[in-house]
């Protein structure tokens, strides 16, 4: 059995080390691995990221959008004006924009578009970023008017979302499986439950994008992802599910790691409206028994960001919290004794199905009974997390990454999932959003997460990395992600 | 089927039993298995939950046997120690299939041909025409994931090849003359089916129950493969085949050992299996499949 | 389950006429059907979570869920669904995928094409290895060879199909690179492209069915060879392998082909985990994506797909069993 285990391992070794030559690819085309596979591709009528990691950029726009390093930029919105009181925003569009079915772009598909994610019966799955409209009017065909209903600091951050894309009246019946955006990049076919094809546009109005073809390519089991991008049948995978695998990729000049940040604040959520929860000094003694050097390196293979609050580190505002919060396991049991557990107590930890939460959870349960607290693990998967944990609130702890960029008003929310009750962080809130001056903001963002951290809501962890592997030729990939995407409109091979 | 011998003829068995090769083989893989399950309750080399991230993905050695898994876990104590979950798991479940399965074919016996044993058999073949592992997915999908759904999962599909080879063997006892004797007598067709038939088809049950349980142990493994057995941190063999997929090239020992682990008990068991029948009827051998 | 899909199918008892036995037949087929159309409705209006919370995600507002689920259909009552959905299975229509948002009769359609050959390509292996292994094993039976094939199929009905997957993919594909980890170009790319795309799944399928098919195929052998023509045969001076070809193969291809075709069966449902492995885009994988994303129309109609494949395979056997084999009409 050791002889042929050392046979296997030398020969894997052997194997990946030499450098071969990689199988000759188009120089136009790429293979773009995704672990999930999108439900539809419509993104105005569906949460699932794997919807925008297709479709953002590439098949659809809106009026503003996000670069690669999360900065507000123009998209079919050439400019804007901003009334003085902050209720109004006139729009300059693009002009000789088309849709990848021929018809042309013009200010009624704006309207059309954002009355739609507003209306009643809107299925749009962030429909809150439109709540504060009050009214959008067509100017002119290159002008739109929106109307807000109060000063709003992050509409245009709100319009950037690929949930907020611009769609045309005439195809909006067929969105889900045949997409028609104005983007670079047009649907051509899918073959479900393996791949989706987009073809370069010819018409697109601004500069036509490099490459001729595109193929996302679902690959859901991390093995078979490894394997893939060994074998090249995939070119480049954003979104690398085996991190363990990363140290073979970096060894391998074929290969570039591509290690970058995304806007997911991992957390071990704790049921704060739920004994023995809702003692402030149990929250204490969670926080300070996770190691949170051991989850990284034990769950994530090393990468990601230690956080101590619920904030973005790369987020210029970001304050460093996690000395407050430190791992200091004596203090743990000190708390506890304070509150009235000298012995600890057992609660349920649920686990949805990403590796973060899954390994994560491991450990944290083996780091929480060092200090008594007995966890009873159960592995949920994301219907029943968001049935019993979200909706349900049936939960002492679990852990989950909030994806969503500058998400802190999420402690602010009635019946929100974390029971998580403060006038105060209320109260901040209620002034940010009124709050148009920069310095000011930063202020007020600040505060929030000081006081999130000081009341313990959660066990903040680290920052969810964004773990890709690619072709080492392949160049204009995004290193981080400040929403889901692959935007495919700048990449091209080298040579 | 030689299905009407005493049990008092069961004497002479045991040495019998030994003397076939595969019996012996099969006996010693079970109770190999058996053993470690029972060892880990007292001892096993490490504690088998407890994580040491710095010592993640050793390659086995003196100091670990088998290795470590992604967390630093020690292979060899994790395996003692899923030995215990998947030979409880399988067990149970059998024995679920052998306590709704056997009355049923009985009773489906006792009144053949009538509307009762139409009905039974009928939903026998039901539970048959279902996908099992899919079925297995969507009663964790309602109840959640835990060895407890596990073996209810594994037990109903167990229930149907009891219930059927139950049946066949008790309609031809129930054309034995001694039967009919007692029928003679008054006695009630419960009264026949627990004193005459049931004894006399327990060989048959037992090397049934016997095949069953290592396909109770596959079941089990694919359960906890797909993240449906039981949950961490207790050990089982196929989610330490699951956690053992990605690291494959990195690590192929978290791979190998708990494969091998589930391949030796399931091959020690139908020998076992195939050994027992065997000894209880030479003729039988040859319908094995 | 894995390595564990098959059963031997005793027979029932034949009136003496065929056409009342065909019919009772047919009564039944089609209570079961229903029955199974129930169990798996009813069980699925039970699982927890909800398709429309699902695909909205967690910023949803409780007035688009609502929006959904009425879009959706879900908000009719639940006997109203369970009807349309029967009316629309009786007349070939699966109903409308929530995730997918397509017919599902098109997603299935679509998924057969892969999980069908797969399943024929499992079967032609496993038989194509397992008859001549089974017929050199009766023919030599308690030789070397004999125990040596036996020995093989026993470790082969004990390994689980996706370790040896994996174990497959280590070696072909990581190590080798002779085949790729998985994945199905489609069709289009080629038939030999998608064949080999399809060549290790099939062998780690074909495995455990090979094993067991092996086994029954020698011990159909061993017992045709006891019967008494054989004898005869053996008497008027045939040797043991002419007598094995003329008339024991022959006989027992019975039995045989009645493994083969519940293996069929077995394949194209059992597939799911190694569909999960190798990424295929086949009809268990379906199922297992349908469950996640509470895409419960698509669950239940293929899986409707399943038990009335399986129900009418049996329920053709039963019926060549009566035509072709009186002998097995007086058989309990």
């Amino acid at each position: 059995m050791n002889n042929m285990l050392k046979l296997v391992t030398t020969a894997a070794i052997l194997v990946a080390s030499s450098a071969l030559t990689p199988a000759f690819a188009a120089n136009t085309a790429i293979t773009v691995g995704m672990v999930l596979e999108p439900p539809n591709l419509d993104p105005t009528s569906g949460a699932a990221a794997a919807i925008r990691e297709v479709t953002y950029a590439n098949i659809f726009q809106g009026l503003t959008r996000f670069d690669a390093n999360g900065a507000i930029i123009p998209d079919l919105a050439k400019s804007w004006d901003i009334s003085a009181d902050g209720l109004t925003y006139t729009f300059h569009l693009a002009t000789g924009v088309k849709f990848h079915d021929g018809s042309p772009f013009s200010a009624d598909d704006v309207k059309f578009s954002l009355d739609r994610a507003r209306a009643p019966d809107s299925t749009n799955a962030q429909k809150g970023l439109f709540a504060d409209i009050a009214s959008v009017d067509v100017v002119d065909p290159a002008t739109v008017k929106v109307t807000l209903k109060k000063p709003n600091g992050s509409f245009l951050f709100n319009m950037a979302w690929g949930d907020a894309v611009i769609l045309s009246p005439k195809s909006i019946a067929t969105e889900a499986t045949k997409p028609v955006g104005t983007g670079p990049f047009k649907f051509v076919n899918w073959v479900k439950g393996d791949h989706v094809e987009l073809g370069k546009f010819d018409g697109y109005w601004g500069t036509p994008a490099k490459l001729d073809k595109v193929t996302f390519k679902f690959i859901s089991d991390p093995s078979a992802a490894f394997a893939a991008m060994m074998a090249g049948d995939v070119d480049a995978f954003p979104l690398f599910p085996a991190a363990e695998t990363l140290e073979q990729f970096k060894a391998d000049p074929r290969f570039t790691v591509i290690a970058g940040n995304t806007e997911g604040e991992t957390l071990l959520a704790m049921n704060n409206g739920k004994k023995p929860f809702d003692n402030i000094k149990v929250r204490e003694a969670v926080a300070h028994a996770i190691n949170r050097k051991e989850i990284i390196d034990g769950a994530m293979f090393g990468y990601g960001t230690p956080i101590g609050t619920h904030f973005a580190p790369h987020n210029p505002d970001y304050v460093d919290l996690t000395a407050q919060s430190n791992y200091d396991p004596e203090k743990s049991k000190a708390l506890l004794k304070e509150a009235g557990y000298p012995d600890g107590f057992t609660v349920s930890l649920k686990l949805p199905p990403p590796p973060y939460a899954r390994r994560g959870g491991e450990i944290i349960a083996s780091q929480l009974a060092k200090v008594g607290i007995k966890t009873e693990i159960t592995n949920v998967e994301w219907a029943q997390w968001l049935e019993q944990v979200f909706k349900g609130k049936d939960y002492d702890l679990t852990i989950v990454s909030h994806t969503e960029p500058m998400d802190i008003d999420i402690y602010g929310r009635d019946n929100y999932y974390f029971n998580y009750k403060s006038d105060v962080f209320k109260k901040i809130m209620a002034d940010l959003s009124g709050t148009t001056d920069p310095a000011k903001r930063s202020e007020l963002l600040k505060a929030a997460q000081k006081r999130i951290a000081d009341d313990y809501v959660n066990a903040f962890l680290f920052e969810l990395p964004r773990l890709g592997v690619a072709n080492a030729k392949i160049m204009g990939l995004w290193k981080n992600q400040p929403t889901p995407s692959n935007d495919m409109s700048e990449v091209y091979w080298k040579d | 089927m030689n299905v009407g011998s005493l049990p008092e003829a069961n004497r002479g068995l045991v040495s019998a039993a030994f003397q076939s090769k595969s019996f012996a083989l099969g006996f010693a893989l079970t109770a190999l298995f058996i053993l470690a399950a029972l060892v880990s309750f007292v001892w096993t080399p490490y504690d088998a939950t407890a994580l040491a991230v710095s010592e993640k993905l050793r390659a086995p050695s003196a100091v670990h046997w088998f290795g470590t898994d992604h967390f630093g876990r020690d292979i060899f104590s994790m395996i003692m120690v899923g030995a215990r979950t998947s030979i409880a798991v399988a067990f149970v479940a059998v024995g679920i299939g052998i306590a709704a399965g056997v009355p049923l074919g009985l009773w489906a016996a006792a009144k053949q041909g009538s509307l009762v044993d139409e009905v039974i058999m009928r939903a026998n073949d039901l539970v048959f025409a279902f996908p099992a592992l899919l079925i297995a997915i969507l009663i964790t999908a309602v109840f959640g994931p835990s060895a407890i759904n596990a073996i209810i999962a594994i037990g109903i599909f167990n229930i149907p090849v009891f219930a059927r080879l139950a049946r066949g063997a008790a309609l031809t006892l129930w054309t034995r003359e001694y039967i009919f004797a007692a029928r003679v007598a008054g006695k009630g067709a419960v009264r026949i089916s627990a004193e005459h038939i049931l004894p006399n088809i327990m060989n048959l049950l037992i090397v049934q129950g016997t095949i069953q349980f290592s396909l109770g142990i596959l079941a089990d493994a694919a359960l906890s493969y797909v993240g449906l057995g039981a949950q961490p941190p207790t050990p089982s063999w196929g989610r330490m085949l699951s956690d053992a997929q990605t690291m494959i090239s990195l690590a192929p020992h978290m791979a190998l050992f708990p494969g091998a682990a589930i391949v030796l008990t399931v091959l020690g068991l139908n020998l076992m299996g195939d050994g027992l029948r065997d000894i209880f009827d030479p003729k039988l051998r040859r319908s094995r499949s | 389950m894995a390595g564990g899909g098959f059963r031997l199918r005793p027979c029932r008892s034949l009136g003496t006429h065929m056409a009342p036995y065909l019919l009772k037949r047919l009564i039944s087929l089609v209570l079961s059907l229903l029955a199974a159309s129930v169990v798996i409705f009813l069980v699925l209006q039970i699982v927890p979570g909800d398709p429309a919370s699902y695909m909205l995600g967690m910023n949803a507002q409780p007035e688009t869920v609502e929006a959904l689920r009425q879009q959706m259909g879900l908000n009719e009552p639940v006997v109203w669904r369970y009807l349309t959905w029967v009316a629309g299975l009786a007349h070939g229509d699966f109903g409308v995928s929530y995730t997918y948002k397509v017919p599902t009769g098109e997603l299935i359609a679509q998924r057969l094409w892969v999980s069908l050959p797969l399943a024929l390509y499992a079967l032609i292996l496993s038989t194509a290895i397992a008859l001549p292994i089974g017929i050199i094993s009766a023919a030599k039976r308690n030789s070397a060879a004999d125990y040596g094939i036996m020995g093989v199929t026993q470790l082969g009905i004990a390994v689980p199909n996706f370790w040896f997957a994996m174990l497959l993919v280590l070696l072909f594909s990581i190590t080798l690179r002779w085949f790729s980890a998985g994945g199905f170009p489609g069709w289009n790319a080629g038939f030999f492209v998608a064949l080999k795309a399809l060549t290790l799944p099939a062998i780690a399928l074909a495995l455990p069915q090979a094993s067991i098919l092996a086994r029954v195929m020698r011990s159909a052998l061993l017992d045709t060879l006891s019967e008494d023509y054989i004898r005869t045969a053996r008497a008027k001076g045939l040797t043991r392998g002419q007598t094995l070809v003329r008339h024991a193969v022959r006989n027992a291809m019975i039995p045989v082909l009645t493994i083969i075709g519940l293996q069929f069966s077995f394949l194209l449902a059992g597939a799911i985990i190694i569909e999960n492995v190798f990424y295929l885009p086949g009809l268990g994988r379906l199922v297992f994506q349908g469950i996640t994303q509470r895409d419960l129309i698509v669950v239940q109609s293929v899986v409707m797909l399943l038990v009335f494949a399986v129900i009418l395979i049996t329920f053709l056997v039963d019926i060549a069993y009566a035509l072709v084999d009186p002998r097995l009409r007086s058989r309990a």
